[in-house]
């Protein structure tokens, strides 16, 4: 069928599939509205439970979806809606459902977390629950979309909302800032909150100007035809292609906080309050690797088919390049660091080296495999890292007198004595972060593993297996202080919703690790690549 | 088989069951915990015992073999095309063989003992027990595993709890040496994992076709799916192609590569020379009944790897390293003989005499006969029963010494003459004195180099005679001469400790004495490897 030209109207139906998204901005519009009706002296928590509602009422509706789907036909045919603009695709649906549980996870851990008011922990604001919902839905939108526009929509609705979220701060934060202009309150937040936008804004330049490249040597924004145009206009424009994907592999870089584009991560992570850090750290990242997944197979992949050597490959093996570099500084860097917000960001950063590495490995010999394994390791990170940042805020808890972002290793001494089942969950994160069994951690770096080498890639195999020993020193220095010191008179206290919090993501963990079948078997029964992957015109 | 219940499976999990229990009592209570741990250490030891009766080694590899799947994992499809499936496959696997009983039942005597000796502990008994027993469960896993996963499961496994036994409960610079073991064996089995993702990948590729006319393709982590397509020329691993045809393709020179990698892996484990300075680090910092268990049963973890996957998936390329292991290992023997003569601290002494010791098993694994890789793994089960037995003296003597220096010890044997004896005789065993289990292992494996490398197998007997001159130098010095007056009042063995030290000494005056009680195991075990290299090498 001819590719028409005129934007299709939106009926009823559409709207219907579109509802995850559209029941989150609905209620943050509700939410605002409750924010200011709201006598002041009522609790803001309400506007926190029913943000999570909204939250799991939306990851209902995506589950709902995946099953309809599948009931309807045996091969599930993808929906385009508003000429490719909005997907529906099982691809999409996957990281949805793996995006909302992360924003589930925080907004819960949340709850538990921001009750005491202490010096840099929010207190119940209602901005904060509000802003937790459009951010997600931007991130939704990234991973659903074949249309450069409304990539670039969706990315700067889940920046612009966690601009103001790594912003946001007590009124008696405000207050004493204001009081005193001594360096007594820490001016992290703003140090950070300003560095964000800053970097957040380049990286948008940075991918909006590599789009609009595209743009000119092909004439749309729809993937799909970017990438067969591509294949055709090769020849005479190379530098340009080139241009394009290396500023957009740098954008997406940013988001993601791979090395060599992180230097901003570790202080952004350290100033904003934690479970902020921990929605940067994995919704941010995973919602930007699965749109860059997007974008390679569908831009560059059909041109790397072309025999010889090609741009396609030459784009493939940078995005390699970062992950190895994002691996190696990563682990590196967290070497000397002491403080725990900035060291679990730079094992982030190694984190997201591992992530991006199915994006680069191509598709080679038997091995077209990379979106599960993309997928199955976004999963274990989601749980490991939500469970770290979790039991970070516990320990935090514990000192009433300092904040989230002056936690040091330090302050985990002898965790164990003082708080067992925290200190053994933590083990649990430990393990999965560092790449040991069993963890869901594990089996993911594994599944990656197998991927690179089945695409002989050893080199990129050996500084996998590299980095996770370097990692080990890392992580086990947290283990370390938590069971061979004896330290702690402070007794920790786990709020109820924390605690939970914590617990659910080391289940999730063990059991990714012990039986990843139960994912990956559903993984692989609602994904293909041709239909859910790329954006093909019909 | 006379056993039709999954014994392999049982025995494997046995130590969780005790640990699990122990999870479950009050922390205070030592005397419950410690006996609890002890019975839970039984509960294994019997078992393998049980199987040691049962096990019949004219039907090798068929007797016991327990495989259920583990994981199966559908990859996609696009790649391949087609209606047809795919999957990437481990299996839940546990299988012995003649190699694996010996070094099972060493594992379980040693846990035993080391629980035995664990009278010296003394703070954190429920932690404790409780890593000794995680501990117990990786090693016998280990041993018995055949799938790549499993096995490099377990091997972790092992890492773990050794870091918090000698982390928690080391002497004074017990943080160091705990992290510096994990980092030097994560390395190695980083190294190991690198391998065997390269195996699956390549060798655990299979194609099949079902009985409803489907293909089925797949990578299996099985250890026997690996060793037969590595040796079948058939397989796609040995196919050549032109360049990108086949991504299955195994070169010669990349098989070379996985053996050496191999080689380092378990290397760092065995140790083998360069690699070796974690493992002094752990000799000198853990508490004894962690060194026991760490130089009787973990340091055979790595010679049973390198066996098990180096020589045995890669026969050719061994005999083409053979000259490289021969000299490896006798520069174990020699450096290891030479620095121990140089010590001062028995605790030293006994750690390179460790290193010393493993040498001999590499020259025996080198020599690639019957005869000297039956001497290596004789060597293996005779200096775990030796060593476990030198460090639980040397850690009763520490109790009541405080001390590990030789020229602060000496004439321990006017106030301790049972475990003054019982140490001249474990060093006696040591030195491979004939009636005694280190004897057959050292002569079978030099045995097995003479036929090979004659010139290194000369020079090795140099390294015989230098374990004498330190062996009888230390334990002399620890017995007799002037003693300190301040041990004029220490007591002799309680009766706690005095049963493992009668046990092990029994055990390995019985190998000395019959060593059939090993090698008639076996006897098959080598049987396929040799016949392979014979085939292929031709001769």
């Amino acid at each position: 069928m001819a590719y028409e030209r005129t934007l299709q109207s939106m009926t009823w139906a559409d709207a219907g599939h579109m509802a995850p998204e559209l029941i989150l901005i609905a209620m943050m519009a509700l939410l605002i509205i409750v924010d200011l009706v709201l006598p002041r002296r009522i609790d803001r928590s309400i506007i926190g439970w029913l943000s999570l509602a909204s939250l799991i009422g939306s990851f209902v509706s995506v589950v709902w979806h995946i099953q309809d789907q599948a009931d309807q036909s045996q091969e599930s045919i993808a929906l385009g809606l508003l000429n490719d603009n909005y997907r529906i695709d099982d691809f999409g649906a996957m990281f949805k459902l793996l995006l909302l549980t992360a924003a589930a996870l925080i907004a819960l851990w949340s709850l538990g977390s921001m009750k005491r008011g202490t010096r840099g922990q929010l207190d119940h604001q209602g901005e904060y629950y509000y802003l937790l919902l459009p951010a997600t839905a931007g991130a939704m939108l990234m991973t659903s979309t074949g249309d450069l526009i409304t990539l670039y929509t969706g990315l700067e609705l889940l920046s612009i909302s966690t601009y103001v979220l790594v912003g946001l701060r007590t009124k008696r934060d405000v207050a004493l800032q204001a009081a005193s202009s001594e360096e007594k309150v820490s001016a992290k937040p703003a140090e950070a909150a300003f560095k964000y936008v800053v970097t957040g804004g380049i990286s948008s330049a940075f991918i909006l100007f590599g789009m609009s490249y595209l743009y000119g040597l092909t004439g749309s924004t729809h993937v799909g035809e970017i990438g067969s145009m591509l294949t055709q206009t090769v020849d005479s424009f190379r530098g340009l292609i080139y241009m394009a994907f290396f500023f957009m592999i740098a954008g997406f870089g940013i988001k993601i906080a791979a090395a060599p584009f992180h230097a901003w991560a570790p202080d952004v992570y350290e100033g904003a309050p934690t479970p902020v850090s921990a929605f940067l750290a994995v919704i941010s990242k995973a919602a930007a690797a699965a749109a860059l997944f997007r974008l390679f197979y569908n831009l560059v992949f059909p041109e790397s088919l072309s025999n010889g050597n090609t741009i396609g490959h030459d784009l493939f093996r940078a995005v390699l390049a970062v992950a190895a570099c994002a691996m190696l500084v990563g682990t590196l860097s967290a070497l000397r660091q002491h403080n725990m917000k900035r060291l679990l960001a730079l094992s982030g950063v190694a984190n997201a080296g591992y992530l991006i590495v199915p994006i680069g490995l191509s598709f080679y010999g038997a091995h077209s495999n990379n979106a599960a394994e993309l997928f199955f390791y976004a999963a274990a990170y989601l749980f490991m890292n939500i469970g770290a940042f979790a039991v970070l805020s516990i320990v935090a808890g514990a000192r009433d007198s300092e904040s989230d972002d002056s936690v040091q290793l330090r302050t985990f001494e002898g965790l164990y004595h003082r708080a067992p089942w925290t200190a053994s969950a933590m083990i649990i994160f430990v393990l999965s972060l560092a790449g040991l069994p069993i963890s869901g951690g594990f089996f993911g770096k594994l599944f990656i593993m197998m991927g690179a080498a089945s695409t002989h890639a050893y080199w990129l195999v050996a500084i996998m297996a590299g980095s996770s020993v370097i990692s080990y020193y890392v992580y086990f220095g947290i283990v370390r202080q938590m069971f061979m010191r004896s330290s702690g008179d402070v007794s920790v206290h786990v709020p109820a919703a924390s605690g939970t919090v914590v617990w659910l993501c080391a289940a999730a963990t063990l059991v990714l690790g012990v039986y990843p079948n139960g994912l990956l078997h559903w993984f692989e029964h609602v994904f293909s690549v041709v239909n859910d992957l790329l954006v093909l015109r019909r | 088989m006379t056993i039709d219940w999954p014994i392999l499976s049982f025995l494997v999990f046995s130590p969780l069951v005790g640990a699990a229990v122990l999870l479950a009592m009050p922390s205070q209570r030592m005397r419950l915990l410690r006996w609890t741990a002890i019975i839970a250490t039984l509960l294994p030891l019997a078992l393998a015992i049980v199987l040691y009766i049962d096990y019949d080694p004219s039907k090798p590899g068929t007797a016991y073999d327990e495989q259920a799947t583990w994981i199966s994992i559908p990859l996609d499809k696009t790649a391949i095309g087609g209606e047809a499936t795919y999957d990437l496959h481990f299996d839940y696997s546990l299988s012995l063989d003649g190699l694996s009983l010996p070094l099972v039942l060493l594992t379980t005597i040693v846990a035993s003992m080391a629980a035995l000796a664990s009278i010296s502990i003394r703070k954190r008994w429920k932690s404790y027990y409780f890593w000794l027993l995680v501990l117990e469960c990786g090693m016998l896993g280990v041993f018995l595993a055949r799938d790549l996963l499993m096995f490099f499961i377990f091997f972790e496994i092992t890492l773990i709890p050794m870091l918090f036994l000698v982390g928690i409960w080391g002497l004074f610079d017990r943080e160091r040496a705990a992290i510096r073991f994990l980092l030097y064996n994560g390395l190695g089995s980083a190294i190991m994992l690198v391998v065997f993702v390269i195996l699956v990948v390549t060798a655990g590729f299979s194609y099949e076709q079902t009985a409803a006319g489907m293909a089925h393709f797949g990578y299996s982590g099985s250890y026997d799916v690996i060793a037969a397509n590595l040796s079948d020329p058939q397989a796609y691993a040995n196919q050549f192609s032109q360049a990108g045809e086949n991504p299955f393709y195994l070169s010669d020179t990349m098989q070379t590569v996985l053996f050496i990698l191999l080689l380092i892996a378990f290397g760092i484990k065995l140790p083998i020379v360069p690699f070796h300075t974690w493992m002094l680090d752990v000799h000198k910092e853990a508490p004894a009944p962690v060194v026991m268990i760490h130089s009787g049963i973990l340091l055979k973890m790595g010679a049973y790897g390198l066996i098990r996957f180096g020589f045995f998936l890669f026969p050719e390329q061994a005999d083409k390293c053979s000259t490289l292991l021969a000299i490896l290992g006798l520069i174990n023997l020699l450096y290891g003989a030479v620095i121990a003569f140089r010590q001062t601290e028995l605790r030293l002494v006994l750690a390179y005499s460790s290193l010393s010791h493993m040498g001999i098993v590499l020259l025996g694994l080198s020599a690639l006969n019957e005869i000297g890789m039956q001497g290596a793994v004789f060597q293996l089960i005779s200096h775990g029963l030796i060593s476990a037995l030198l460090f639980l003296l040397l850690g009763a003597f520490y109790e009541r010494t405080s001390t590990t220096k030789l020229d602060e010890l000496g004439g321990l044997a006017r106030t301790m003459p049972f475990m003054a004896g019982a140490l001249l005789a474990a060093g006696l065993a040591s030195l491979g004195l004939p009636g005694l289990s280190g004897f057959v292992g050292e002569l079978l494996s030099l045995l097995g180099v003479f036929d090979s490398h004659r010139v290194i197998a000369s020079i090795a007997v140099v390294g015989i005679i230098l374990t004498a001159v330190y062996v009888l130098r230390a334990v002399m010095g620890v017995s007799f001469g002037t003693m300190h007056p301040r041990f004029e009042s220490v007591k002799d063995a309680r009766f706690i400790e005095a049963l493992p030290i009668v046990v092990l000494l029994a055990l390995v005056v019985l190998l000395g004495i019959y060593p059939a009680f090993v090698t008639e195991q076996l006897h098959h075990s080598f049987d396929s490897m040799l016949q392979q290299l014979n085939l292929r090498v031709g001769g």
